[in-house]
């Protein structure tokens, strides 16, 4: 049944990329959760999936899972249907936390050599190589020290690490992240984030589900902003503006503004403006929108 | 000592042994996934729901097997769609499908009573098992026992995280109806031994015994066969002398491995759980 996913050389990895063009995805209760959806990703990429709750984010990426069919559209990856991408194993998925049930009777080292089953034979005994993979995804991740616990005896964060070196295990060029910030310290964040952008520099793409508005400019080169439709898509310095975020969250988001008098008394009538959905606030200077936000940092460094 | 080795005189006796020995073994193996999903019922669901197959069988003089596995196979996947379609859950699911097939089984027999025999199916019948049943339970037995080796790691992998499995290139659904056949045919053979009460406990017992022990899961499985085929064949050796019910015997020695696991299991049991707490407290 693997057999494809089993040849693929160094060489042959396809070039990875997501299209989504005019998808509409309707669940079994007639809700319509995405309609008429369109954006393009290509290599080298980690973009940002943002939008409040219930926007689809998780529903679209059930769809590149194959999990949800689209009721119109077309969805391909790396050139290929999505069923044939997954074959291929190209596709990698770290899920939301509350969808693993942490009391299975797995450990560590269990978890992460899931990620290779696609590279073994058909009864899934791993080979060196494989052994060697999962051991330097859980170095990367900095968990090989935790490798012979059951799952549900590691903290929050630790727990998304131990998923993140699946996907490294795996090999994945396109690798699907949902939420991989929540209930996660700065450290840990950090930490993943560092990670992510030497995976881009490996030519990799990522999509990232979060609600850190103010981390996203930080480490994401694009972004993709949902309300049950793709309302912009982009390179972050032209699409994650103000205004956009606006539109896509509206009354969601606390939102601070100080002008004038109350943050300095000088004459410079440019203000400060703080957007924050979940814990690291956005800051806006100034009312021009291509001025580079700087993100605010939940530490209080600068 | 020849008093303990008097039932090995008897070939009924040996027959009795082994074949419990090979059903407690791939029901345990089986126990193993249905536990962890909460689908431990539906092995009691099913093997109830097996008896309007058998009726029909009789009827139609078909062999009893095949009735009982197509009609157990049918409740599964009836389950399996109104779990799908509709926000129930599995308890309520579980039960509406399967006191649905037994009463409908019940009403067949009761149109056409010399058909079965009922007291039979419910309590199994392992020491007067014939021999044309003999070869189907260890059919049944074998093959499913020889999948469940080579696809162990996959259904796991389904079981745990379908979203991974789809990842690797698997299909969640087609592993899943194959769990569910071999399920039905175990239930089946199940049933010769112990009876439709007890199928239940084969089918959770050992599974829910070998999470006290173990955090892994291919240990998981192995200490559960080990422990559904001791149980069996001891339990099958023991009925001899206490001239008892031999599912009775099977479920009682189970049932007493999970107390002493439940007690003492290192990590998860009562005393080893407060061994650990107090050893932490003091370091
Ligand atoms: N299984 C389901 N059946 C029916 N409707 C669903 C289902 N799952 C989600 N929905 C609906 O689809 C819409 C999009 O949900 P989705 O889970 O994609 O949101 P999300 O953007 O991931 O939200 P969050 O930020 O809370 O994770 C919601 O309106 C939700 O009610
Ligand atoms: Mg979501």
């Amino acid at each position: 049944m693997n057999r494809e996913a089993a040849e693929i050389r160094p060489g042959q990895v396809p070039t990875p990329s997501i299209v989504i063009s005019g998808v509409t995805v309707r669940y079994a209760n007639g809700v319509t959760a995405v309609n008429d959806a369109s954006f393009a990703l290509g290599p080298g990429t980690i973009c940002a999936l943002v939008g409040v709750n219930g926007s689809g984010k998780s529903t679209i990426f059930k769809t590149l899972m194959g999990f949800l069919k689209p009721a119109q559209g077309l969805v391909s990856i790396a050139g290929m249907e999505v069923r044939a991408a997954l074959k291929r194993g190209l596709v990698a998925y770290v899920p939301q936390a509350e969808e693993v049930d942490w009391t299975f009777p797995v450990l560590v080292d269990d978890v992460v050599m899931m990620g290779r089953y696609g590279h073994m034979g058909f009864m899934r005994l791993p080979r060196k190589a494989d052994r060697e993979a999962a051991e330097q995804a859980l170095e990367r991740v900095n968990m090989l020290e935790f490798r012979r616990r059951q799952i549900g005896e590691l903290s929050g964060g630790q727990r998304k690490r131990v998923f993140l070196a699946r996907a490294l295990a795996q090999g994945g060029q396109v690798i699907l992240l949902d939420e991989p910030f929540t209930g996660v310290d700065v450290k840990t964040e950090d930490q993943i984030v560092g990670l992510m952008r030497e995976l881009r520099a490996e030519g990799r793409l990522m999509l990232v589900s979060t609600h850190n508005l103010g981390s996203i400019p930080d480490f994401c080169d694009q972004v993709v902003i949902v309300n049950k439709t793709v309302l912009a898509a982009g390179p972050t310095e032209s699409t994650f503006t103000q205004d956009n975020l606006q539109k896509a969250f509206g009354g969601a988001l606390r939102h601070f503004r100080l002008e004038g008098a109350s943050l300095h008394a000088d004459a410079d009538e440019r203000r400060v403006t703080v957007i924050t959905d979940d814990e690291r606030p956005l800051v806006f200077y100034g009312d021009r929108d291509h001025e580079k936000p700087a993100a605010g940092r939940k530490d209080g460094q600068p | 000592m020849e008093l303990l080795l008097e039932p090995f005189g008897y070939q009924y006796m040996v027959k009795a042994i082994w074949v419990s020995a090979l059903v407690g073994g791939v029901c345990a193996f089986l126990s193993c996934y249905l536990m962890l999903k909460g689908w431990s019922l539906m092995g009691d669901a099913l093997a109830h729901a097996i008896v309007p197959g058998v009726a029909l069988a009789y009827l139609l003089k078909v062999p009893y097997a095949a009735g009982a596995f197509f009609s157990g196979l049918l409740a599964a996947l009836a389950m399996a769609l109104v779990r799908v379609r509709t926000q129930l859950r599995e308890d309520a699911v579980i039960g509406i499908v399967f006191t649905t097939f037994f009463a409908v089984g019940l009403l067949i027999v009761s149109i056409n009573p010399t058909s079965v025999n009922v007291q039979s199916i419910v309590l199994g019948n392992i020491l007067g098992i014939s021999d044309e049943d003999v070869i189907q339970v260890a059919i049944i037995a074998f093959v499913s026992l020889t999948i469940l080796l080579l696809r162990w790691k996959d259904l796991m992998l389904v079981f745990f995280d379908e979203n991974q499995a789809r990842a690797v290139g698997l299909s969640p659904t087609r592993l899943k109806i194959l769990f569910f056949v071999l399920l039905s045919a175990c239930t089946v053979a199940a049933l010769q031994t112990v009876g439709a009460c007890l199928v239940i406990a084969m089918v959770v017992t050992p599974g829910a015994t070998a999470y006290l022990l173990t955090d892994r899961f291919g240990r998981l499985i192995a200490i559960a066969v080990a422990m559904g085929v001791t149980t069996s064949a001891v339990g099958a050796y023991a009925s001899y002398f206490l001239d008892g019910s031999t599912g009775g015997l099977i479920v009682v020695f189970q049932t007493a491995l999970f107390l002493l696991a439940f007690l003492f299991a290192p990590k998860h049991g009562r005393l080893g759980a407060r061994r650990a707490a107090r050893v932490g407290g003091a370091a």
